[in-house]
């Protein structure tokens, strides 16, 4: 049903920052209310198989987002969404970090900035979000997760991916 | 994942720079003498070789001299490997996305109904 929707994600090592951009197929409104609202973040936000619970919500800037992605097996990932600039409905940027349930920030774990994008195309909404991230350790720890969690089968066609590795 | 982390710190700073990335790129062709390899760039040989040693060291290339010329070869396993971990990355957002495209689907529905 979502074939046709536009999803391109770029990766630039030497600045470690990735880009997606992805369309959505839903006024910007409500896609907005998808990224913002806790009852509907808790419904899709975590890769699957992992689920999403939110402990805190304040979306205004200056309030945070304390979530956790829990794997089948019941164990949890902290994380907390610091936001920076609220720009209803166009974009948002924000501060990522890893914590424990209290909240409290892991200071020897730096986490990424978020810059996040909402457009109009037609009936549809564009949406590009660049993490950067504070240090390599940081994408490790977020490449790390995946890795727990099976995502790693999904890999394929890494061959076709060497041409474009060092395009930067 | 220790010995991972060690070499993505590596890659990084070996990628971090133009001239290191260009000869990454050269490589991916095939392998180059250093001297082939210093021809496109307006720099002092010294210097050139000093990126050679730091993209030897983040293991991305290796090189071997034979009587005066010394020449280079990419480990392709070890850029598949720095690339993997971007892979993952990618592969978390289009799962991520697949879910946001049913709760938008749902929403939609939901809407329709009223």
């Amino acid at each position: 049903m979502t074939s046709d929707l536009r999803f391109d994600f770029t990766a630039d090592k030497a600045a470690r920052t990735i880009t997606v951009v992805r369309e959505f197929d839903g006024a910007r409104q409500l896609v907005w209310d998808c990224h913002t609202k806790r009852e509907l973040l808790d419904q899709w936000f975590a890769p699957r198989p992992l689920t999403t619970q939110t402990k805190h919500m304040d979306f205004r800037a200056g309030g945070y987002w304390h979530y956790a992605m829990i794997t089948p097996d019941g164990q949890k990932y902290w994380n907390r969404l610091d936001y920076k600039t609220v720009d209803p409905i166009d974009g948002y940027t924000a501060q990522d970090g890893f914590c424990d349930e209290s909240g409290i920030v892991n200071p020897d774990m730096p986490g990424s900035l978020w810059d996040v994008g909402f457009a109009d195309v037609g009936a549809r909404t564009l949406v590009t979000t660049m993490v950067r991230y504070a240090s390599p350790e940081a994408l490790q720890a977020a490449v790390d997760m995946g890795l727990k969690d099976g995502l790693a089968s999904t890999l394929q066609r890494l061959d076709e991916l060497l041409p474009t590795l060092v395009a930067a | 994942m220790a010995n991972s982390q060690l070499a993505l710190d590596s890659v990084f700073h070996a990628l971090a720079d133009p001239t290191r990335r260009a000869v990454v790129q050269r490589l991916g062709k095939g392998t180059a003498t250093v001297s082939e390899l210093a021809a496109p760039f307006d720099m002092a040989l010294p210097s050139f070789v000093k990126h050679i040693s730091v993209l030897e060291r983040s293991r991305l290339i290796v090189s071997r001299k034979q009587g005066r010329v010394r020449t280079c070869s990419l480990i392709r396993e070890n850029l598949l490997e720095a690339e993997r971990w971007f892979e993952l990355l990618r592969s978390q957002w289009i799962s991520r996305y697949g879910n946001l495209d049913t709760l938008l689907a749902k929403l939609n529905g939901d809407e329709n109904d009223v």
